[in-house]
This record gives structure tokens, sequence and C-alpha cells, in this order.
């Protein structure tokens, strides 16, 4: 063995531990839950914790969960990276605590929110020309400005 | 060789964050599955907050904020240098409410609020700022003061032999300056929750007689606040076993809340006439007057957050999430000053538009005070040069009412004065009782001016 090489043997080393903690990590926080629909991965982290309760026992349990109404639907690479986006900056705010309680809904969520009650609702609603409307914040003619208590209460 | 460094330091700060985000995964992990740790037992005999501030320490944390001196636009307080005296060691205290508006002084005349009545600190101030008020120097005051400026739970027991009700009976009438010495701490955990539990639990009797009393005037009787109220009727009720309107009845200084005619300010109005009681005899006018107290509860009782089912801790110790866990602010103070926490977890709106909506309310009452107060100290005025008449001597009906409307005039306007929140606990019926207070002070000027036509007679 030639000591030239011990920083080489090191980085090996650290990059093993690395990606084993990774894996490790992974499998532990229940990363894997992520890449399903199921709305048990929202309550990883806790924070959710109450609206999956109340979502549990609205009636958009039957027909909906967290996915159907918060992220995009048709384009999957649109869908994968707007769950990408909020996983990091739910993960960052709640392994940093700097947010606000209650969390705020932000802008493009709320867009995408409102594009997804069309997504189910668009044959009844179609006649309350809410697509020339749609997604603006001071929109009156807004479903979540009547119904932001369909999915779950706070 | 350069180029391996770099990597082996991008692997090692990589390794390392790798490590402290997998511990922080387990710390919330920890924190979501269980709430909190039983370090010591708690039993109903431990006074000291410190010791279930062991057990509970997020709460205990918050509850010692209540140290912090803040103020908002009108109410709250600001660290106000004072120069200790042999009487009073205090470095900083509140603000001199009597200097920024004279006429209170003018109000209170004769009675010992016009001595001293300071911007109120936050809880951990009860029982020190009572203890050096200026008031104590003019009135000798009875123990029953003590009911709400400290924690009792414990003294009640030990001066009743085991008997809440017996030993508060009791503290009422030794007076303040010994019962004093015998309080510890300000108000504490035991005086709200139960050692066995925590559940919450109404601990001073005055408030579950004067619930009783005003329970039977809505056909409910024999109310037992500790059995019968709801975990949100409680979330109320244990502040408003001190933040409401009392007086202390008969010789034994009974702490009593007016409440048997109903909790409106005219119903307790209608209380105190029935039974003839007055606080003092008003030294300008002479006129047998009232002073209202801080009747947070009754005024809150008649406002839309009351309706909706919102209880006090809802918005003045709101949720605050500590790592996975949700824990009750027991930071008691302004929801001014927490608004996404207290406001926003109902209001989907803006923190400035809440902030403003609640200033324009504020505002408008303070100016609808002005007039109301002005009002007042007009009569005051126009009662003065007949303070010496004597009506038991000399009867006149004009001047009697006169002096009537003062009275009731002036507790209208008290009761509202009196209350914390510049009236946003209910701000439309604060307006209707500046209303019908502005209307006691004309009312009770225009007999002034009938009697003063029957003199030149």
């Amino acid at each position: 063995m030639n000591l030239k090489n011990a920083p080489g043997i090191v980085v090996i080393i650290l990059i093993g531990i690395l990606i084993g903690l990774g894996a490790y990590s992974f499998i532990y926080a229940k990363g894997y839950s992520y890449l399903s629909d199921d709305p048990k991965a929202c309550i990883n982290c806790h924070i959710m914790q109450a609206n999956y309760d109340s979502w549990s026992k609205s009636g958009h349990q039957y027909v909906a969960k967290c996915n159907d109404c918060h992220l995009p639907h048709g384009n999957i690479a649109a869908k994968y990276a707007v769950k990408a986006l909020n996983g990091f900056n739910h993960g960052w705010a709640f392994t940093f605590q700097n947010f606000h309680e209650p969390i705020q809904i932000k802008d493009l969520n709320r867009k995408v929110a409102l594009q997804s009650c069309l997504n189910c609702h668009q044959p009844m609603v179609q006649a309350m020309d809410i697509g020339a409307h749609k997604g603006t914040e001071d929109d009156v003619k807004n479903c979540l400005h009547c119904h932001r208590g369909v999915g779950h209460g706070q | 060789m350069k180029r391996n460094l770099i990597i082996l330091a991008g692997a090692i700060v990589l390794t390392v964050a790798a490590a402290a985000l997998l511990v922080n995964i387990f710390e919330r992990k920890q924190e979501g599955k269980q709430a909190f740790y039983r370090v010591v037992e708690i039993t109903d005999e431990i006074e000291d907050p410190a010791i279930w501030g062991k057990n509970f320490p997020y709460q205990y944390e918050s509850y010692l904020k209540s140290s912090d001196m803040t103020r908002t636009k009108y109410g709250g307080s600001e660290a106000f240098p004072h120069v200790p005296t042999s009487k009073d060691p205090r470095t900083v205290t509140s603000v001199q409410k009597l200097d920024q508006d004279p006429r209170l002084r003018i109000m209170w005349n004769g009675y010992a609020f016009s001595k001293d009545f300071r911007e109120e600190r936050g809880h951990a101030y009860m029982l020190l700022d009572q203890e050096l008020t200026e008031r104590q120097e003019v009135v000798k005051q009875p123990g029953a003061c003590l009911n709400c400026h400290a924690s009792t739970y414990l003294l009640y027991k030990k001066l009743g032999d085991g008997d809440l009700t017996k030993g508060f009976h009791e503290m009422n009438k030794i007076p303040y300056k010994e019962v004093v010495q015998m309080a510890k701490h300000p108000v504490s955990c035991i005086d709200c929750h139960d050692a066995k539990d925590m559940s919450l639990r109404v601990t001073r009797p005055a408030f579950i007689e004067g619930i009783k009393a005003f329970k039977a005037t809505q056909g409910i009787t024999e109310y037992d606040v500790n059995k019968m109220a709801s975990r949100q009727e409680m979330r109320t009720y244990v502040c408003a076993q001190c933040h409401v309107e009392y007086y202390f009845k008969g010789d034994g200084k009974t702490l009593t809340y007016p409440w048997a005619k109903g909790i409106k300010v005219e119903n307790m109005l209608a209380y105190y006439d029935e039974i003839k009681f007055k606080d003092w005899i008003h030294k300008d006018t002479g006129a047998n007057v009232l002073k209202a107290q801080h009747p947070e509860f009754e005024l809150f009782s008649q406002g839309t957050h009351a309706r909706a089912g919102v209880a006090c801790t809802d918005c003045h110790m709101p949720y605050q999430r500590v790592g996975a866990m949700k824990v009750t602010d027991h930071w008691v103070r302004s929801p001014l000053l927490n608004i996404n926490r207290a406001c926003q977890t109902c209001h989907n709106v803006s923190e400035k538009e809440l902030f403003d909506r609640a200033t324009t309310i504020q505002d408008r009452h303070h100016k609808l005070r002005d007039t109301a107060f002005d009002a007042l100290i007009d009569l005051i005025n126009a009662l003065k040069p007949y303070k010496d008449v004597d009506l038991v001597k000399n009867p006149n009906k004009d001047l009697e009412a006169a002096r009537n409307f003062q009275r009731h005039a002036q507790f209208m306007f008290d009761f509202v004065e009196a209350e914390n929140s510049t009236g946003f606990h209910a701000p439309q019926e604060s307006a209707r009782i500046f209303g019908d207070s502005i209307d006691n002070s004309r009312k009770g000027i225009m007999a002034v001016n009938r009697y003063k036509d029957s003199l030149k007679k």
C-alpha cells in the first residue's frame, strides 16, 4: 500500500459510508413512499397530521387522495416536478423549523389545486366561466374561495 | 492530489450532512410518538410551576415569557423606568395611565384608583404589581384581592383544611397585607390544571358560584362547571375565573360576580342597583358610583368570536409547533403580537389585512371612547356645584336622577374602558354601551339643568 493513495482510499471509504448512510436514511425516513400515491406519505413529517385526519373524515376521501388535488394532472413530468419541489420545500422547512404555522399554501400550489377541482368537476361547472379567471390571487370566482374546507378542514 | 482533497472534503461534508439529517429525522419521529416525558411525579400538592415544568418544558418555557413587556397600539406594556423607593423597589414598571389621560382621575375622584392606575403587565407581574401599587397606601385591601393575583389553590386548601370553598371564605376576610405573605407564586399550572391528568379545571369558588347563577338565568339549574362544561367551554372558563366584573359582598368580603340577572352590562347594573351597592361616593358630585373591573369574559361573550365557538385560548394561547409536537403556547398575550398562529388558523387572509381590520376596530373604538368620556366629564362638572346638597335632608327628584345618571353613565363607560381589548372582543356591543353611556350623561346634564332652574324660582 502506497501512502500517496491514502486520501483516495479515505474518499472511497467515505463515499461508501455516504451511500450506506444515505440509503439507510432513505429507507428509515420512508423516502420510497414519496414515489407512491399513499396519503400516509404526506404525514411522514407530522405537519400534515391534522390535514390527514380531517381528510380521512371528509367526503373527498372516497374519491381523491392528496396527490389528486395537490399535483398537476396529465403531464407526468409536471407532476413529478411539482412533487419534487414541494417535497424539497417541506423537507427543508421542517428540518430547519422556519415556517409559518399554520402553514400557508403558495401561489403555484393554489393554482394546481384549483386546476384539480376542475379536473373532476369540469362537467358540472363549465357553465360558470371559471376558466377565464382561474388561479389569480384576488379572484373571487375561485373554487377555494368558498369551498376551501372540502378536502380537509384545519 | 489537489483534486483528491477536494473530493475528500466534499465527501466529508456530505457524510456529515447525511448523518445530521438522519439524526434530525430520528428526533422528529421520537417527538411524534410521545408528547411528554414524566420526569417527576406531580401531585395536587405541588404549587411551584418549575416542578411541573420538568414534565412540560415547552409549556413552562412559554409561560415564563409572560414576563416580557411588549405593547400594542392601545394595550400591553413596555418597560417604564421607575425610581426605586423604600416602599417600591421596582426599577421598571409600566406607564401611569392617570398621567396619559387625566380624565381618569376625575372619574375616580375619591377612590383609590385615582391615585395609581398603571398599564397592566403580563401574568408574571400579577402578584408583584398588586403588592406594590400605591392604592395599597390609600385603602386597606381585603384578602379577597388575592383570589386573582396569586396561585391560591393550595392556600385555599390550607386555610380550609382541605375544603376549597371554606378556605376561600377564610382568605377573603384576612387583611391583604397578611395573606399576601402566604402567597408564593403568580397564577400557575395548578390553578387551571388537574395534576392527575392535566385536564382543565376551575379552582375559583367565586367563578363556580357566578357561572351557576348565570346559567340559572338561562334555565339551567344546579350547574356544576367542573362536571358539565365541555372542553372547549373550559378553555374559556379557566380564564373567566378572573377576567370578569366582580365586587366584594358583605362583611366577609366575599368575592362575588354580579351575574344573577345575566352578564350584559345592564344586567349587572340592575343587579347593583337592586342591592344598592356602591364602591364609593364620588368626591366631586356626591353620587354613589361603581368601579367596573375587567369584564373580558362578559364582553367577549357578546361578540362574534364567542358566537362562533372560539375560546379565549384559541387566540391568546394558540397551538404552536415544537418539532413534531403540537403545544399550547402558555405565553398569554395579545393576538396582535402573534397574528399568524392566533388568527390565520381560521382566517385565510394575509397578516397585514387582519392587522388592519383589528386596528380599524380599535381606532374607531378609541374615538368613541373619547366622546363618551368627554360627555361623562361634562356631567361631572355640571354636578359639581351641588355636591354638598344632602338629598336625605333636602330631597329633590331631579338632582337624585342626575346623580343616578352619573352612576349609570360612569359604570357603562368604565365597563368598556376597563375591559382589555380596546373594543375588539365585541365591537358593536362596546359601541352600543358607549352610546348608552353618552345618553345617560346627556340625560344627566338635562336633569341638572332642571334642578338649576328650580333653584331660580
